[in-house]
């Protein structure tokens, strides 16, 4: 019996990955456990375990769902006792406390597949040591949400160059409203900010470096990226009190037209729609160049699959991932009805989203530099912690900036031994 | 030996000591589990703040580095001040809920509604008022702006700001408290001697001087839980300021268990040697009380009251 499940999955991988017909021999159980708990990827998760288990109908699939933020927790423990066949995680820096503790699976072979050819542009975030440990499944852009019945109200136009969002922002002030809005109170919100001013200010391959440990905290280029920041503050472009918001608390400045804008991931669009923002009222622009010469690069995060390495099951895991990739299940689950965010996929079509069409155009066409995962995933967690926290205190008190710099950097000098 | 003999010498054993090791069993499950779930673990985090180590990988011996990156550690002395402030703030609730017992013990139409609307919110979670005050703080819609704007004053964001955070906080935490103290000084009311309150007032005392020397020193046993439960609601201060700040802005208004749970077990943490080290810390805080108040037990039972 374990034989023939063997040859079957052999013969599955050797003949590649096409309408599953191949892979009828998958039996068993398969253990799914995912963090896809809001209700939106809670249903596109049901979905896609029904529309695999149809193609595998001896193939027993357990699927249990987890809170998004206890999941974040509760991986070390089931990774290590009561491992899964398939489970839920982020890409890049993210993955790599499980990487090298050897949890997840190894699985370039997957990688090796043909069909994944047409991921090749989330293959890097999936690569540590030369090796893929995982496979995406959505990905989504970052970018500033603006009010465009406010713009044109002022007669302001999307600005090509940081000196014109600042110009942008004074009339917006002069104007009785705040440029943007954003909830610190869980302080990665501060870290979008800083990515985008870093990679606008010294480029991706420095964020890289900054974010990677092979540059220090105190480095000039880290200052003159606060110093762009600073300007921001000083004008007083951020809504007051954004130490006592959540996010999604922050969201109602920018409903009521209070605020102008937010810099956020797409994630933000449902909300704003379904408070009354219509696509008349609300639109994106890309975040613009600062220091002249440096290639665009944007914020992306990619949720990934993976399988652990102590999975009992992995011929039908590595089908269920192949299964997940697929353009096809790209598309579907991608859509607006589903996930709402961009497919990894490139042989698959983004829906007619106003949103995700112009992301998506923006990722692939206007994206030179390359694509971040976004600072609490490209930087080790622990460094993620202090720094965002110390870009929370620079926006409230800009002046201790050399103070923050120099703990920071202590910081990282434990932290990358 | 023949089997009978075995029998008789086994159960004559269990005879001949029975008042002796009959307690012993009925309290072996307690003991047991207390041994295996409290103090075993106290040894164990003991052990495990002198490793480097993330729960994943294998532990590194580094002997007192932790303690050493404790001292030079600005986020642990904000966390310990905090600790201190909790502590003696946190004591108001006493007082507090002994005049909110004296004003609520008196026989009026309905009484015991009000009795059971001011012990309230000790009934209602943490959580909820996490919640409560979050909204009353805020600094845009929150009822206290919208007040002290009457006045002209504000607005002020309490939980943003990291002056008044801790303060915000234990403002929070004292609500509940005080109702905890306040049932505790309630039923310590009842057993006041009335014969010697009579007496008092023959000898002229009222007001405060009956309170301090008449009415307080026989409140003493209620004063020692409500002193004690207190102390400890004041060190495991972690559910408020989990809900109303996760800890911010930027670190301030954490306190020693809430900095231990980040650096141990959060999203951005796991470092549990770390986290164990500042456990330890925190049990020798709580081993100071624990001594006094086991002595002062000690002294009472010694004296018989």
């Amino acid at each position: 019996m374990k034989m023939f499940k063997a040859t079957a999955a052999a013969l599955a991988l050797s003949v590649g990955f096409g309408a599953g017909a191949q892979a009828e021999g998958l039996s068993g159980t398969l253990k799914i456990f995912s963090d896809m708990s809001n209700p939106a990827p809670r249903a596109v998760m049901e979905g896609m375990v029904e529309r695999f288990g149809a193609l595998h109908p001896d193939l027993d699939i357990e699927l249990t769902v987890i809170d998004r933020e206890a999941y974040k927790t509760q991986i070390r423990n089931f990774l290590t006792a009561n491992a899964p066949d398939v489970a839920n995680w982020y890409a890049a820096n993210r993955m790599k406390p499980y990487v090298d503790a050897g949890l997840f699976e190894d699985i370039s072979d997957v990688w090796a597949d043909p069909a994944l050819a047409d991921l090749a542009s989330t293959k890097g975030a999936m690569t540590l040591d030369g090796k893929q440990w995982g496979v995406p499944y959505t990905y989504y852009q970052w970018g500033v949400y603006y009010r465009a019945d406010i713009y044109n109200e002022l007669g302001l136009s999307e600005p090509a160059s940081f000196d014109e969002m600042k110009s942008n922002c004074q009339a917006i002030l002069d104007s009785g409203r705040k440029c943007y809005t954003i909830g610190t109170k869980f302080l990665w919100t501060a870290g979008g900010w800083f990515d985008y001013l870093n990679m606008r200010t010294n480029g991706y391959d420095y964020h890289a470096k900054l974010t990677g440990g092979e540059i220090p905290w105190t480095d000039d280029g880290v200052k003159a990226t606060f110093a762009n920041w600073r300007e921001l503050i000083d004008m007083g472009a951020f809504v007051d009190n954004h130490t006592a918001y959540s996010w999604q608390e922050s969201l109602p400045f920018i409903v009521s037209g209070d605020a102008a804008a937010i810099l956020k991931g797409n994630f933000a669009v449902p909300p704003l729609r379904e408070a009354g923002l219509d696509d008349s009222k609300l639109d994106f622009y890309q975040f613009p160049a600062i220091t002249e010469g440096v290639a665009l690069s944007e914020d992306a995060p990619t949720d990934t699959f993976h399988i652990p390495a102590k999975a009992e099951n992995k011929e039908a895991a590595r089908e269920f991932l192949k299964f997940v990739v697929s353009a096809d299940n790209q598309t579907l689950i991608n859509n607006g009805d589903n996930l709402g965010q961009l497919p990894v996929n490139a042989k698959s079509s983004v829906d007619d989203d106003k949103f995700l069409k112009e992301g998506f155009e923006m990722l692939s066409a206007n994206s030179p530099g390359g694509v971040a995962q976004f600072f609490d995933r490209d930087a080790p967690a622990e460094m993620a912690k202090v720094a965002m926290e110390g870009f929370q205190e620079f926006m409230v008190k800009p002046d201790n900036l050399d103070k923050i710099l120099a703990r920071l950097d202590r910081a990282a000098k434990r932290i990358y031994k | 030996m023949s089997s009978s003999t075995k029998a008789t010498t086994k159960s004559s054993w269990y005879k001949r000591n029975e008042i002796a090791v009959t307690p012993w069993l009925f309290l072996a499950p307690g003991v047991i589990f207390f041994l295996f779930y409290v103090i075993f673990p106290i040894f164990q985090s003991i052990s495990v703040s002198f490793y480097e180590w993330d729960g994943l990988s294998d532990p590194e011996w580094i002997g007192l580095g932790n303690y050493e990156e404790l001292y030079w550690d600005d986020a642990f002395y904000v966390s310990l001040r905090n600790n201190l402030i909790w502590l003696v703030l946190y004591l108001l609730a006493i007082p507090a809920g002994l005049f909110i017992a004296l004003f609520l013990n008196q026989t009026v139409m309905g009484i015991r509604l009000y009795k059971s609307l001011f012990f309230f919110p000790f009934v209602i979670s943490q959580v909820v008022v996490g919640l409560v005050f979050t909204w009353f703080y805020d600094p845009t819609f929150g009822l206290l702006n919208e007040f002290i704007g009457i006045f002209g004053l504000g607005p002020i964001n309490v939980l943003g700001d990291e002056r008044y955070v801790t303060y915000g906080i234990i403002a929070a935490g004292i609500w509940p408290q005080t109702a905890y103290c306040m049932i505790l000084y309630l039923t310590g009311l009842n057993a006041v001697d009335p014969e010697q309150i009579e007496a008092a007032r023959l000898d002229g005392a009222k007001g405060w001087r009956m309170l301090w020397h008449v009415i307080v020193p026989q409140l003493k046993p209620a004063t020692f839980i409500a002193f004690v439960v207190t102390i400890i609601g004041a060190l495991r201060s972690f559910d408020l300021i989990s809900i109303m700040t996760n800890g911010g802005p930027f670190g301030e208004s954490r306190v020693l268990s809430f900095y231990m749970f980040e650096v141990a077990l959060s999203e951005y943490g796991f470092r549990m040697g770390y986290g164990a080290s500042i456990a330890v810390v925190l049990f020798l805080i709580m081993l100071f009380f624990i001594a006094y108040f086991l002595y002062s037990m000690y002294q009472d039972d010694k004296g018989g009251r």
